[in-house]
């Protein structure tokens, strides 16, 4: 693997994480529990999909074919995709969005905050810009798991079983693949085992002031980087890409 | 007829934010640059938030507006690099903000007071009051938090500092 090709995949395997979540977000839209939360989420879909623009042009820009940030976006198959397999979990209830959102957020925000010190001029500058609103996204879903875990007996039994059920896709955050490990040597990347004391002290003070406890699982799912996915993206993308894939080329 | 290159920033006043309608591009810090080189004119932008939907409107306002002073080798680059913050939004802009009711930012943007939990001091842009709340660091667009006024009781967006 070239050093291009390994700086593509990992450009793109950021832009689906932003994507894919933005677009499970955008799935609230109208449904939200209050009006200001249905516009916290779609605030932060936004925030998520314009992330994934700059890094889809990117990737393009990377790749040299002359394809659009478009054609990354809706024109790859399941397997193409690179994203974390947390976030194409299905929303479930409130207190699963949330706790998807509450791990990814603090992994995201450690991502590029590391990412401010890239080799690369351009995934620095995207990380520079990006950085300033995941603090945002960072503040309102720990902010959820305190109201939730420190709320009423439901609440907490609720975002309990959601921090739960879905601790075993955390795991995938954390390890260095072939393309991680030719980042890391170009120094465009980070070494993503250096994230993970700092995830777990984090999310460790939040829960515990929320009075949870982190989920003790050890056994943790992966494949997402690699392509191999659960059976929930294949329908996001039917959704998302529909447009594209019965009339090809269609424009504004 | 072509306009020479100080007046460019002048002529850029016009174009607005589509959803500010108050505030010029240049007021909101969105300009970086105006380079002109014989008939070829590069204008660079750069977003506030990563998705603002305002983005593709104004950089068509932008070619609009040159089009009709005459330019034809028009380019708008959009850099991202060094990210936009609150701070380039001009003075004049933050008392136009405040005069169409929306509460400019208070802080710079080093100071990330409103993260930490403490909350800025947002001034009530209808009565002037101090005592105001924050009901949502989310708001009608990705640059506005949600407020309200705890004396005048009216709901207000305040541009959250960035």
């Amino acid at each position: 693997m070239s050093t291009k090709e390994a700086l593509f995949d990992y450009v793109i395997r950021q832009a689906d994480n932003c994507l894919i979540l933005g677009q499970r977000l955008g799935e609230w839209c109208g449904h939200g529990p209050v009006l200001e939360q249905d516009i916290a989420m779609t605030n932060i879909a936004l925030d998520l999909i314009g992330q994934s623009r700059s890094l889809y042009q990117y990737a393009a820009d990377v790749e040299g074919k002359g394809k659009t940030e478009d054609d990354l976006a809706y024109l790859r198959d399941v397997w193409q995709f690179k994203n974390l397999l947390l976030v194409e979990q299905p929303n479930q209830d409130f207190a699963y969005t949330i706790a998807r959102q509450f791990y990814f957020d603090n992994f995201n925000f450690l991502f590029y905050q590391a990412l401010t010190e890239s080799a690369d001029e351009q995934l620095k500058a995207i990380a520079q810009k990006s950085l300033k609103e995941v603090r945002y996204h960072v503040k309102w879903s720990s902010d959820w798991i305190l109201r939730l875990g420190d709320g009423t007996d439901e609440s907490h039994e609720r975002i309990n079983r959601a921090i739960t059920d879905l601790w075993s896709y955390t795991g995938e955050f954390f390890n260095n693949n072939e393309v991680d490990n030719a980042m890391i040597d170009a120094k465009i990347g980070t070494d993503l085992t250096g994230l993970k004391p700092k995830w777990e002290q984090k999310i460790g003070s939040i829960l515990e002031e929320a009075t949870l406890e982190v989920p003790a699982g050890e056994w943790m799912q992966s494949g997402g980087k690699e392509g191999k996915h659960s059976e929930h993206l294949g329908y996001i993308l039917a959704d998302l890409q529909f447009l594209q894939r019965a009339y090809p080329g269609a424009k504004w | 007829m072509v306009v020479v290159n100080d007046n460019l920033w002048t002529l850029l006043e016009e174009v607005k934010d589509p959803e500010i309608p108050v505030l010029s591009v240049i007021d909101l810090g969105v300009v970086r640059d105006i380079k002109v080189d014989n008939n070829k004119i590069e204008v660079v932008i750069t977003p506030t938030y990563s998705g603002c939907p305002a983005m593709n409107t104004i950089e068509s306002d932008i070619r609009e507006l040159l089009e009709n002073e005459g330019f034809q080798n028009i380019h708008i680059t959009t850099v991202l690099s060094p990210a936009w913050t609150t701070d380039w939004l001009t003075e004049i802009g933050k008392q136009k903000l405040e005069k169409y009711g929306i509460a400019p930012p208070r802080e710079k943007s080093s100071d990330k007071k409103g993260l930490m939990g403490e909350h800025p001091l947002v001034i009530c842009p209808q009565c002037k009051s101090e005592n105001t709340e924050l009901v949502s660091q989310f708001g009608s667009t990705a640059c506005k938090a949600h407020y309200k006024c705890k004396d005048c009781l009216e709901p207000f967006d305040y541009f959250k500092c960035l």
